[in-house]
């Protein structure tokens, strides 16, 4: 500590150990987060269900979503990335995981909503095995921390089952 | 305006006080209270500034205090404060030292007369 730089190297090292370490403890503390989420989904109406070239199945849909998410929120949370898959089995693939809508939740406000939307991305099928189809509604949330550790988890719906026949609209 | 030192007195030729708190040396007892006040007040501050962010919910408010608190310490500890140079070391003047020559090692073949050991 003999001259003024040294000590100033000193504090600027120490204080940012210091820093990381707070982190670090902020991070942990999102372990005594026990959350209750809750969340339905409705599907207003199919839109359109065809076969497309080169012989892939693809969906259109309209849903409800109702969503309480308020207590995923700490006070180390920086946003709410969600995201409702559909999850159905074919002969091909034991798990097909079909992104359909997503969205980010910034605030804690903002954790509480109802939403009417078409599905953002097509739903689209490796095949042709949708007629008739039942299939899950997953929602998804990944709670991206300011520090640390990110968790992520999920919320299955099931009971659904898409139409029997093709039809435009 | 260049800066004359005395290596062995370590006085600065530049009279401002101002200055000194850069460029002046820190005496041993100072230098330790110096990093005990660092380690103590950085720690303090960042357990107040966490269990407060922690309390009301706030990541900013941690963030905040605990910023407060390493200006505060970078204040307190980094300059070189009167406070700091409460036991300056005494240095042997250097008349005296050429009063009482290093003796020369007895051991030596040749008997020579010694010389002053001036550096």
């Amino acid at each position: 500590m003999h001259s003024f730089v040294y000590r100033a190297n000193v504090l600027l090292t120490l204080a940012l150990t210091i820093l990381a370490l707070m982190c670090v403890i902020a991070s942990f503390s999102d372990n005594f987060n026990f959350p209750s989420p809750s969340a339905e989904i409705q599907i207003v109406k199919f839109n359109g269900f065809q076969k497309k070239p080169p012989g892939n199945d693809e969906v259109s849909l309209t849903m409800n979503i109702t969503a309480d998410l308020q207590s995923l929120f700490t006070w180390n949370t920086k946003q709410l990335f969600i995201f409702v898959a559909a999850e159905y089995e074919t002969p091909q693939n034991s798990l097909n995981q079909v992104s359909l809508w997503d969205a980010i939740i910034p605030a804690k406000e903002h954790a509480k909503f109802w939403i009417q939307t078409k599905n953002k991305y097509r739903f689209v099928d490796q095949g042709s095995n949708l007629r008739g189809k039942e299939f899950n509604l997953t929602l998804h949330w990944h709670i991206m921390p300011k520090t640390g550790k990110m968790f992520a988890d999920k919320l299955v719906l099931s009971g659904f089952r898409l139409p029997e026949e093709h039809r435009r609209g | 305006m260049s800066l004359i030192q005395d290596p062995i007195l370590f006085q600065t030729s530049s009279p401002s006080r101002f200055r000194d708190l850069f460029t002046s040396p820190m005496d041993w007892q100072g230098q330790k209270l110096a990093e005990l006040w660092m380690q103590v007040l950085l720690i303090v501050f960042a357990v107040v500034a966490f269990a407060t962010g922690y309390i009301t919910g706030s990541f900013r408010t941690m963030m905040l205090i605990y910023a407060g608190g390493v200006v505060f310490t970078s204040l307190v500890t980094v300059p070189n404060w009167p406070f700091f140079n409460r036991h300056p070391l005494k240095w042997l003047d250097p008349s005296e030292a050429e009063k009482h020559p290093k003796p020369q090692p007895a051991a030596v073949a040749s008997k020579d007369k010694k010389k002053s050991s001036k550096k």
